[in-house]
């Protein structure tokens, strides 16, 4: 397939593999962390480790959307869902993401009218389809998802659809970066930074982190010759005692951002002074709500909703996971009480969560399986 | 950092014989444990991933049917039982059809219905011969619709050979369910020495797919038009015993099973192969043949090929000195000049699909878990 097969060539993949094993110093050991959700989805899925010398370690960090939701959010969302005069929309991926009482899957075979949609703007059809309901949106994602949540917003507006509104939960990445880069628990070598995320922007909010905490981050793509390269770049700074954002994605990031997007992100939502992330707690100024004059499209003020914490399973970890501290197996509960068909977690619920992707792509022993398919 | 991991530790430690292992290792171990035990349902309602093929499916079928049903007949639990009667070893089973929509490119729920129960009879080795059909409309439901859904079983019949030979109808009133069900149940007769079983797979055994796979998913996918996305693919909707003829004809003695590639796509097929005969499973990706039209759609949605269903399509593992034969055999057959050997059976580690990537990397191939749901960013 055009496009895409360029990307995942096997002999470009061995060619990138001796020049990373030839800039790895003896005796050093290297940790990386992908930011993003997407790009552990790709190392997994493509089985991009094979490549990499054992002394190159990727951690998988925080940018999972569906993993950083609160308990009580997910609470709050069925709450609403669970009115009779409300259809209440979402992606895929959240549909199995527990909550206090059980995941939306549970409360629509209970009888609650919710729907997978693949686009907000599939939730916007739905809501004009449906003039008797009343449409919640149940959005997520960095700001990645944002500009179009935003978008469909203003649609709403302009069409004057009254029976449309959202659940925000756009968070921001830049403050889940910090938090990680100010926990005591990791000792980083650089980042694998999120590349669709930086589309919208860009790579200038990156620089403190080259700066100020002296560790190099490339943005990179989301094909596995995308990543292996970006390894690549990042192992070269170091050997070159470079510490500078780089941009390995320019095939699609633009330096600066999508200003439009950023425009229309900012129309229609401000930051939070506060949000709750999963495993993370709360981070000053890390997502977004809807801003005052869209009111009549914001669900949280439309609708009552419980509000309350839910503190996340004592047994589970995936505050440590989503941090990189741990890696998925190590978790206590990881593949036993935990599994993708009974989550306890939500990094096991997304297929770009780390505990998802290594139970449903990697959950075997390199070692073994070297001895068993040797021709 | 590391009292999790001093807990697994300890946890795994216990259990004797296992000191070689990594860390790492001893985790897979205990997981593969759990995985083992018996299936229990834990939801308290049905939800739609108990119909998705997957691993709900699987706990359904095993934790409640199996459970209640239980005789040496069901219990191999392959896509229909064999008989022995006095006048010889039948094969029989059946099948639901609640498509939606009813109509899409290359066939509709009447061709489904009766294809996919022939092919189930087919998978056992045996001659499909008789069906029945039972059908569940929706009060208001067309009677043109009906008579067309009518006409495309009776000629997918008639291409099959087999003849519909007693029925039922049953009308719910409105909105008690979505136009028209199908079931169909089917008999077969086996008339060659053939023992398939998904639990008959060897070490060494070859892994075969008739032709190119996922054309039927991606195509009712994109036919309920909620994805704005269009493509050049019809269904493979077609009858497979013409193919399990030729096959079992050609290599006789070599076929170790059949399956066709319905729900949860060839990737379950292989899952229940790995456990069934406690073998591994390894696959080439770039050996699985898929339409472009198929990988791109399936690129869009974040969802596996070797996930996605076929209804004209089977797998076979056969032994692998009848490997050329068999794939000959395939190709003489117009729907089957796709064929291709997709992987190799191992005997380590047990009841794990592996697939080498395109990429060249490693990675399983796991059972599906809920809908195949698109990933979001």
């Amino acid at each position: 397939m055009r496009f895409v097969d360029e990307f995942r060539d096997a002999g470009m993949a061995r060619a990138l593999a001796t020049r990373i094993a030839a800039l790895c110093e003896p005796g050093r050991r290297y940790k990386f962390m992908e930011v993003c959700g997407g790009h552990t989805h790709t190392i997994y899925k493509h089985g991009l480790e094979d490549y990499l010398p054992e002394t190159v370690a990727l951690v998988h960090g925080p940018g999972c959307p569906v993993c950083v939701i609160p308990m009580g959010r997910v609470d709050d969302a069925i709450a609403i869902a669970e009115r009779d005069d409300v259809i209440l929309t979402t992606f895929g991926d959240m549909l199995r993401v527990p909550g206090g009482r059980g995941s939306f899957f549970d409360s629509k075979a209970a009888g609650a009218d919710i729907r997978m949609v693949y686009s907000p703007l599939d939730a916007l059809k739905i809501a004009r389809k449906n003039p008797d309901k009343r449409v919640v949106f149940m959005a997520i994602g960095f700001e990645t998802t944002a500009p179009s949540t935003a978008m469909t917003v203003l649609r709403a507006d302009a069409e004057g659809l009254d029976n449309f509104s959202i659940f925000c939960n756009h968070v921001t990445i830049i403050p889940a970066i910090k938090a990680i880069l100010d926990s005591p628990d990791l000792r980083l070598d650089g980042f694998i930074g999120p590349g669709h995320v930086s589309t919208i922007i860009g790579c200038r909010p990156y620089g403190f982190i080259a700066r100020d905490y002296g560790k190099p981050l490339v943005v990179a793509g989301f094909e596995p010759l995308d990543i292996l390269q970006s390894v690549y770049q990042l192992l070269r700074q170091l050997h070159e005692n470079r510490c500078e954002v780089e941009n390995q994605y320019a095939r699609v990031v633009p330096w600066d951002g999508n200003l439009r997007a950023l425009q229309v992100i900012g129309e229609v939502m401000e930051l939070r002074p506060h949000f709750e992330w999963r495993g993370l707690g709360f981070i000053a100024q890390s997502a977004l709500r809807v801003r005052e004059a869209y009111a009549r499209f914001d669900a949280e003020r439309i609708f009552a909703v419980p509000g309350v914490r839910v503190a996340d399973p004592k047994a589970c970890q995936c505050g440590e996971v989503l941090k990189g501290v741990l890696r998925p197996w190590e978790c206590k509960v990881f593949g036993t009480a935990c599994t993708p068909e009974t989550p306890i977690g939500t990094c096991m619920v997304s297929s770009e969560g780390a505990c998802a992707a290594y139970y449903n792509f990697g959950r075997f022993s390199r070692e073994r399986v070297k001895e068993a398919t040797r021709a | 950092m590391t009292t999790s991991a001093n807990w697994a530790e300890e946890a795994v430690r216990a259990h004797a014989g296992a000191e070689h292992l990594t860390r790492e290792e001893q985790v897979l171990e205990r997981i593969a444990k759990a995985r083992a035990r018996k299936p229990r349902i834990r939801e308290e309602r049905i939800t739609l991933s108990h119909g998705a093929g997957g691993k709900a499916t699987h706990t359904l079928i095993e934790a409640v049917f199996l459970d209640a049903f239980r005789n040496p007949l069901l219990e191999p639990l392959e896509d229909g039982a064999s008989l022995t009667t006095a006048a010889g070893r039948l094969a029989f089973t059946t099948d639901s059809f609640v498509v939606s929509p009813l109509f899409f490119p290359g066939g509709d729920i009447g061709d489904l219905a009766v294809n996919g129960t022939v092919n189930d009879l087919a998978m056992c080795g045996a001659r499909p011969l008789y069906l029945s059909c039972g059908f569940i409309l929706e009060e208001g439901f067309p009677v043109a619709s009906l008579q067309r859904i009518v006409a495309s079983m009776a000629a997918a019949a008639e291409r099959a050979g087999v003849q519909i030979v007693t029925g039922d109808t049953k009308v719910v009133e409105r909105g008690k369910a979505d136009g028209c069900y199908i079931t169909t149940a089917g008999v077969g007769l086996l008339d060659r020495p053939v023992a398939l079983s998904a639990a008959a797979a060897r070490p060494g055994d070859a892994v075969l797919v008739s032709g190119p796979i996922g054309d039927h998913g991606i195509t009712v996918m994109l036919a309920r038009g909620e994805l704005d996305i269009s493509a050049d693919i019809v269904s493979d909707t077609a009858p497979l015993h013409e193919l399990t003829a030729a096959l079992l004809d050609a290599v006789p003695e070599g076929v170790r099973l059949l399956r066709d590639a319905t729900r949860g796509g060839v990737a379950t097929i292989c899952n229940e192969v790995a456990v069934a005969s406690q073998v591994a499973v390894v696959l080439d990706e770039r050996a699985v043949p898929v339409r472009p039209e198929v990988n791109g759609a399936s690129e869009l949605l974040g969802i596996d090929p070797l996930y996605v269903a076929c209804e004209g399509r089977l797998v076979a593992v056969v032994d692998a000195s009848c490997e050329d034969a068999a794939l000959a055999a395939l190709r003489s057959v117009t729907i089957g000049a796709g064929a291709a050997r997709i992987g190799t059976v191992r005997d380590d580690p047990p009841g794990l699909v592996l697939l080498r990537t395109s990429f060249g990397g490693t990675r399983i191939v796991d059972l599906l878990v809920g809908d195949p749901l698109p990933r979001i960013c």
